[in-house]
């Protein structure tokens, strides 16, 4: 089985987020960078695979030379070896288009992503590069099971789950779930030497031009301060929440 | 030229969302001057729709599309987005609108935009608020293309009532092969979900162990509200893992978030900033929750809930 897997290099789950430039670029000043958690769960999941049904993992990511320090981390996590698709992307159509070439390039069967990346949220890649390649698609996965060429997955739905069935070549729209958190791999100091000399291949895009861009960020407005409530005097907090927030 | 809005329905009966959409279809109609169209699928009564504003709604009836099934669904809402003549599509941002608003940008060569906040700000360029890193800020986003696929936040642009005297329209579309099959579906019924509550109680690692929870069920019940939990908690397995909520975990958009026993980490927050009004109960007053908040409790949560559970009962029955 050959299996992609999509790394997005995001900001750290704490990082503060600024913009520069009159607010129309993000800042990366100070930020630390990671896999994209989601992402790193699909990771594992195709580790797994690789060890206990045999597969090679690919990990492809569409961004500039900044991102390969994430590309070395996840061929540390076990990944065999990385692509990079040299285009700094505005959105996530774009990033589609670009990782549609790969797949109908690469012969991959299986091809794991996480449902959105930290940073602009989107959820729309996975799904699209499925329609764009004609490759049947599960999002939101919290489980998934490869036999020969069937494959058995779990999303979640509104309170609830929902088995399904397809066949391979399939995309995967993952979350936690798809491994456990506890179950994440580190990358240990063996795999960070094998890593360096693991093949990163670098390619030219195919030209996909991006249908949004950000005109402006915005941080929400500044909130006022908390009413504090004193303990003893639970009606007050009933009575604010009744009248003056009138959510109850 | 219309706006095309897919209500969602679950089990025959629209979702609250829906009509939210359909409000906010009709403010984009507004604005491009044209009208909004709704579609339903298997929904018992799609006259509702007509007090929101939508002009024409087109009804699909059929057991096979009883199960979501993201690709016959995309299909069925690009196909009707073309006879339609529909250059702007709406869904909600649930689970499943956000399944298959991508198929539908790719059939309709569309640029598609998530986690929208707000009415467009401007319609040349088509310019939409959105929440970005992970609901810590937002982006002004201008889509270019000619066709746009719209997923609305839940609960940011709010139900707005636009009475109209519309008509309905059966479609009977060709059902798609869709690849993949729906084997079980479980659901955990007679409860509140997360995603669909308008209140949500939530606790976390200040509650001790999973034996306090009874309370916060408790008042979860009061409230008619769905119960929630923190990271931590979930990873303990004190609560289910469909509980957790954050930046990892679930979204919560709610009216009305109630926070027993948690820190606030910027995690935790980034999956409940959307609520509307935030209560926080905790023991230490410098807990960062408290930054966040609207409504605040500085005090011991085993003396507090059960206090506010009876006040509650009685405000509710007076
Ligand atoms: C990559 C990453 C992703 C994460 N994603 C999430 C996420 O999605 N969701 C999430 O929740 N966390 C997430 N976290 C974890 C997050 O950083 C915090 O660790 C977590 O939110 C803390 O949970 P807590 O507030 O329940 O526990 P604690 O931090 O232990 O806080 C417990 C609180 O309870 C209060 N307390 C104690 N006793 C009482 C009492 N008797 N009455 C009232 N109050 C009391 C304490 O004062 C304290 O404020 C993530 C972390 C990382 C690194």
């Amino acid at each position: 089985m050959k299996i992609l897997v999509c790394i997005s290099h995001v900001p750290d789950t704490t990082s503060k987020i600024n913009f520069t430039e009159n607010d129309t670029k993000f800042d990366t000043n100070g930020v630390q960078f990671v896999i994209n958690p989601y992402d790193e769960f699909c990771l594992t999941r195709a580790m797994w695979f690789k060890e206990k049904q045999g597969a090679t993992v690919t990990i492809v990511n569409v961004g500039g030379a900044e991102t390969e320090p994430t590309l070395r981390k996840a061929l540390a996590i076990g990944a065999d070896n990385a692509i990079r698709v040299n285009v700094n992307p505005t959105d996530g159509l774009q990033v589609a288009k670009e990782l549609a070439a790969v797949v109908k390039n690469g012969g991959y069967d299986l091809v794991l992503a996480g449902k959105e990346s930290a940073d602009y949220n989107g959820q729309m890649v996975p799904g699209m590069l499925a329609s764009l390649t004609d490759f049947n698609f599960i999002n939101g996965c919290v489980g998934i099971e490869v036999d020969g060429r069937s494959v058995s997955a779990t999303r979640e739905i509104d309170g609830g789950n929902e088995t399904l069935s397809s066949n391979l070549p399939l995309v995967i729209g993952g979350q936690k779930g798809v491994v456990e958190e506890k179950d994440l791999r580190i990358p240990n100091m063996r795999g960070i030497m094998m890593a360096r000399k693991k093949p990163l291949q670098v390619i030219e895009g195919v030209g996909a031009t991006a249908a949004t861009s950000v005109q402006s960020f915005e941080k929400p407005a500044p909130k006022g301060a908390v009413k504090l409530v004193d303990a003893d005097n639970v009606d007050e907090l009933i009575s604010l929440l009744h009248n003056e927030a009138k959510v109850i | 030229m219309s706006v095309l809005v897919f209500a969602e329905s679950s089990e025959g009966k629209f979702k609250k969302t829906a009509f939210e959409v359909v409000s906010y279809g009709k403010k984009v109609a507004e604005q491009l001057g044209t009208n909004v169209v709704a579609l339903t699928i298997n929904a018992n009564d799609s006259s509702e729709l007509y007090t929101y504003g939508a002009e024409k709604v087109v009804t699909v009836s059929n057991d096979a599309l009883n199960t979501f099934n993201a690709k016959q669904y995309a299909a069925i809402v690009t196909e009707v987005a073309k006879a339609q003549s529909a250059t702007v599509v709406v869904v909600d941002s649930s689970i499943d609108g956000l399944y298959l608003a991508p198929l539908v940008a790719v059939d309709l060569e569309a640029g598609c935009v998530s986690n929208v906040v707000a009415a467009p700000s401007s319609t040349s360029p088509f310019t939409v608020k959105r929440k970005t890193f992970s609901n810590k800020t937002f982006s002004n986003t201008v889509i270019s293309t000619d066709h746009k696929v719209i997923g609305v936040a839940k609960n940011s642009y709010g139900v707005h009532e636009n009475p109209v005297a519309g008509s309905t329209e059966a479609f009977e579309p060709a059902i798609a092969a869709s690849g993949v099959t729906s084997e079980k579906v479980e659901r955990v019924t007679g409860k509140v979900t997360i995603a669909d509550a308008d209140i949500v109680v939530s606790a976390g690692r200040g509650l001790k162990g999973p034996e306090n929870w009874g309370m916060i069920e408790e008042l979860a019940d009061v409230l008619g509200a769905a119960s929630a939990c923190s990271k931590p908690v979930s990873d303990l397995g004190w609560r289910p893992h469909s509980e957790h909520v954050g930046q990892t975990g679930k979204p919560v958009a709610a009216n009305l978030y109630i926070a027993i026993g948690i820190s606030g980490a910027i995690q935790h927050l980034a999956g409940i900033n959307a609520s509307k009004v935030k209560v926080v109960i905790n023991t230490d007053p410098e807990a960062p929750f408290f930054k966040a908040a609207d409504y605040g409790i500085v005090g011991d949560a085993f003396e507090v809930v059960p206090k506010l559970i009876e006040k509650l009962k009685a405000f509710k029955a007076s």
